[in-house]
């Protein structure tokens, strides 16, 4: 093992052993959604029409709004493993890097936190009598 | 860690001769960051002005979907840019889907033979403007009275 290159430097040590779980995780959320948003395109397309109280109905069943929530769990999960691949790939400064990580943390759980507390909100509280 | 800026380093975009399987790649790499982004953000503004109740939502249809009769210039422009996004994050769905498709049955081991590759990938495309036109002619003929 030499001192000199980065790749001196690290090879021998094997991997470290966590991109099979980013690699696997990346294509059990995109099964997931393929499911998740092949359902809500259909649901949307079956609407009578986009109208304030048909829409707000449609969200508020629990056949609905669940599915919609897990969209959203797994659709920003989806998103915080490319978009990291695609910083990885294209921010090459440590620095610069480690911000932008954070900026997609914040992004992705703030996303879905959001997106899921408002659909809970209107199933619990919004449903048209 | 700085890079030593005289190493080589991996061809870029400006570098590949293009083609539909390297495309296919960058679109996939692409479409997802739309969808991500602006994608997101427009569904959970949906959502919020849903859950915000009719006065919210009229005001995310009126921005995203339509004005009204009574529309300023400003108001048809940011409509159509939505409807034009609408348009982008479509295609940028099936895409982004059918490339996916087309990554798993890749992950099985399936297909590497230099033609097979250029048909898959090929076949991509087709599926995604096709399923594009579809659903926009749909929603056109549906909602939009067109």
């Amino acid at each position: 093992m030499g001192n000199g290159t980065k790749l001196g430097r690290v090879r021998g040590l094997g991997s470290a052993k966590h991109g099979g779980k980013h690699w696997l995780d990346q294509r059990l959320t995109a099964v997931g959604n393929l499911l998740l948003t092949t359902w809500l395109v259909l649901s949307l397309l079956w609407l009578p029409n986009f109208d304030y109280e048909t829409v707000a109905a449609w969200l508020a069943q629990p056949s609905v709004a669940v599915p919609m929530i897990l969209m959203l769990a797994n659709i920003f999960w989806h998103v915080r493993l490319g978009l990291q691949v695609l910083i990885e790939d294209y921010v090459h400064d440590e620095g610069n890097k480690f911000a932008t990580l954070t900026l997609l943390n914040f992004y992705v759980i703030g996303g879905a936190a959001f997106g899921i507390f408002m659909v809970a909100k209107h199933a619990f509280t919004g449903a048209p009598a | 860690m700085a890079q030593n800026p005289n190493r080589p380093i991996s061809p870029h975009l400006q570098i590949y001769r293009w083609g539909p399987h390297m495309a296919v790649s960058i679109f996939h790499r692409a479409t997802g960051f739309v969808m991500a982004t602006a994608g997101m953000l427009t569904l959970l503004w949906w959502l919020a002005s849903i859950a915000g109740g009719p006065e919210s939502y009229a005001t995310f249809q009126s921005y995203v979907v339509s004005g009204g009769e009574e529309a300023t210039g400003m108001q048809v422009a940011i409509n159509w840019f939505f409807r034009l996004l609408a348009l982008g994050v479509t295609y940028s769905f099936f895409q982004h889907m059918f490339s996916g498709i087309r990554h798993l049955l890749m992950d099985l081991g399936a297909g590497y033979e230099l033609k097979t590759v250029r048909t898959w990938s090929i076949a991509v495309y087709i599926a995604a403007l096709t399923a594009t036109a579809l659903v926009a002619m749909l929603v056109a003929a549906r909602f939009m009275g067109a």
